[in-house]
C-alpha cells in the first residue's frame, strides 16, 4: 500500500498533529470557558486574538512565530537558554505552528458547547454543597464533552493540513518538519512526480475525511445522536 | 428564632423587599408571579446577592451586608427544590439523588435513601436518565435530591405544582411530617392559598 518513505511522512504528520492537539486542549478549553462564562474588559480583543490565525495569512502567523519563538525571539531565546529547547527547524516547531492554527477551531467548538450548559444546573450543584471547582468538574466539564471531542478532532484535521505557518516557522526539513502538505509541495517542485503527488494527495484526503467522520461519530455517540459537528 | 430575614434587592424596575421574623418552623411566601418570590429564595440560597439586609436561619448568619458576611451557596447548607427542578441531565436518578449526599459539615439527612425512594415512589426510576421522566417524576426526584443533601433548611419553590392531586397530597403530607418531626426550618413558596393555609400560619406576601 504505502511505501516506507510515504509512511514516514504520514507518521511524522500524525506525531506533529497529536502533539499539537494534546498540548492545545487545556489551553483551548480554558480560553473557551473564559469567553463563554466571563465578562471582562478587553474580552473582544482576546476573542479576536484567538481567532486571528483563522483569517491572517498563514505566512504572517509563521513569521510572527519566528519572531517570538525563534532563537532570538523573546520566548524562543528564553526557552533555549533556560531549558535548552529549540523549536525552529524541529518537529516540535511544526507542532507549535499546527497548534496555533488549530486553536481557533478548537475554541469555537468548545465555547459553543460550554455556552449550551445551563448555568442554572451549576447553581443547583452549588446549593447541594459543591464548590465552584467540583461544580465545574461534575457538571460543566462532562456536559461540554461533545464540544471537547469535536474541537479536538476538528483541530486535528486542521493540523494535518497545516502548511503556510509550518513552512515559514519550522521550514521544510525531511524527517523533521516535512509533513504531508509540505511533502506534496516539495514533490510538485520536481518535474515528473505526478504519481508521487497523487498518492500523497489521496492519503491526505483519506486522513482528513477520516478525522471529520470520526469527530461526527464521537459527538453523536457521546450525545446519543442529539448533537453534530458537521 | 428560626428566621430573621430582611432582603432588599432591586432587579430591573422592580424593588423586592422581603422581611421574615418568625419562630415558626415553616413559613410561606405567597404573591403573584413576578413579585419576586423566587428572587427572594435565590438570595437566601446565595445565588443572588441582595443589595442590603441580613439572612439568619436557625441562628446561623448566612448574609449580613453591614457585617460583610456573605457565605457562598455551597456553605449555606440549603436544600433547594427549584421551580424548574434542574436535574442533572447526564446523571441517573440515583446519581442525582446522591449528588449532595456527601456534603461535609452538616447534619445527616432527615431521610435515608430508602425512605426517600419509597416516600416519593422512585424505586423503579433509579437507573433512568432525567430526559425519560415525566414532569411529576422529575419534581419528585428534585425533592428527594434536596432532602438527601443533609440540609440545614429547606427552600421549596412550588413543590406541589405540576403533580397530580394524589401525588401532590403525598408531597404535602411529607412536608407536614418534616415540619413536625424534624428541626429543619422550611420556607415554602406557593400561589395556592389553601395549600399554604394547611402548612403554616406564618405567611409573607410579596408585591401585588
Amino acid at each position: 500500500m504505502m511505501t516506507a518513505s510515504e509512511w514516514a511522512i504520514v507518521a511524522l504528520s500524525l506525531k506533529v498533529s497529536f502533539a499539537a492537539i494534546i498540548c492545545t486542549l487545556p489551553v483551548a478549553y480554558s480560553l473557551a470557558w473564559l469567553l463563554a462564562r466571563r465578562r471582562f474588559p478587553g474580552i473582544i480583543f482576546v476573542d479576536a486574538l484567538v481567532h486571528l490565525p483563522l483569517v491572517l495569512p498563514p505566512v504572517v502567523t509563521g513569521w510572527l512565530l519566528l519572531l517570538t519563538f525563534g532563537r532570538n525571539g523573546a520566548i524562543g531565546g528564553w526557552l533555549e537558554q533556560t531549558f535548552g529547547i529549540t523549536l525552529v527547524f524541529q518537529w516540535t516547531g511544526a507542532a507549535l505552528a499546527a497548534a496555533v492554527m488549530a486553536l481557533p477551531l478548537m475554541v469555537r467548538a468548545m465555547r459553543l458547547s460550554i455556552e449550551a450548559v445551563d448555568r442554572k444546573l451549576v447553581d443547583a450543584a452549588r446549593t447541594l454543597g459543591a464548590n465552584k471547582w467540583r461544580a465545574f468538574l461534575s457538571i460543566t466539564l462532562p456536559l461540554s464533552l461533545p464540544g471537547i471531542l469535536a474541537g479536538a478532532v476538528l483541530g486535528f484535521a486542521r493540523s494535518i493540513g497545516e502548511f503556510g505557518a509550518t513552512i515559514t516557522f519550522a521550514s521544510n526539513i525531511p524527517g523533521q518538519t516535512r509533513t504531508l502538505p509540505l511533502a506534496i509541495y516539495s514533490e510538485l517542485q520536481i518535474p515528473g512526480t505526478d504519481i508521487a503527488v497523487t498518492r500523497l494527495a489521496v492519503i491526505a484526503v483519506i486522513l482528513s475525511l477520516g478525522a471529520l467522520m470520526m469527530s461526527e461519530w464521537l459527538v453523536q455517540r457521546s450525545t446519543g445522536g442529539r448533537a453534530h459537528v458537521l | 428564632m428560626s428566621f430573621d430575614i430582611a432582603i432588599n434587592k432591586r432587579q430591573g424596575d422592580c424593588q423586592i423587599d422581603v422581611t421574615i421574623r418568625s419562630d415558626s418552623k415553616l413559613v410561606a411566601i405567597t404573591g403573584p408571579s413576578g413579585a419576586g418570590k423566587t428572587t427572594a429564595l435565590n438570595c437566601i440560597a446565595g445565588l443572588i446577592r441582595p443589595d442590603s439586609g441580613h439572612i439568619t436561619i436557625g441562628g446561623r448568619c448566612l448574609f449580613d451586608s453591614e457585617e460583610k458576611i456573605d457565605l457562598p451557596p455551597e456553605s449555606r447548607g440549603c436544600g433547594y427544590v427549584f421551580q424548574d427542578s434542574r436535574l442533572f441531565p447526564h446523571k441517573t436518578v440515583l446519581a442525582n439523588l446522591n449528588y449532595g449526599a456527601g456534603r461535609a459539615g452538616t447534619q445527616t439527612a432527615p431521610l435515608s435513601l430508602e425512605e426517600a425512594v419509597s416516600l416519593l415512589g422512585l424505586a423503579h426510576l433509579l437507573e433512568r436518565k432525567p430526559d425519560t421522566l415525566s414532569g411529576g417524576e422529575i419534581r419528585r426526584v428534585a425533592i428527594g435530591r434536596a432532602l438527601l443533601s443533609g440540609p440545614r433548611f429547606l427552600l421549596l419553590d412550588e413543590p406541589a405544582s405540576s403533580l397530580d392531586p394524589e401525588r401532590a397530597e403525598q408531597i404535602i403530607s411529607a412536608i407536614e411530617a418534616l415540619r413536625d418531626r424534624h428541626a429543619i426550618p422550611i420556607i415554602y413558596v406557593s400561589h395556592d392559598a389553601a395549600e399554604v393555609a394547611r402548612l403554616t400560619d406564618f405567611v409573607v406576601s410579596t408585591g401585588g
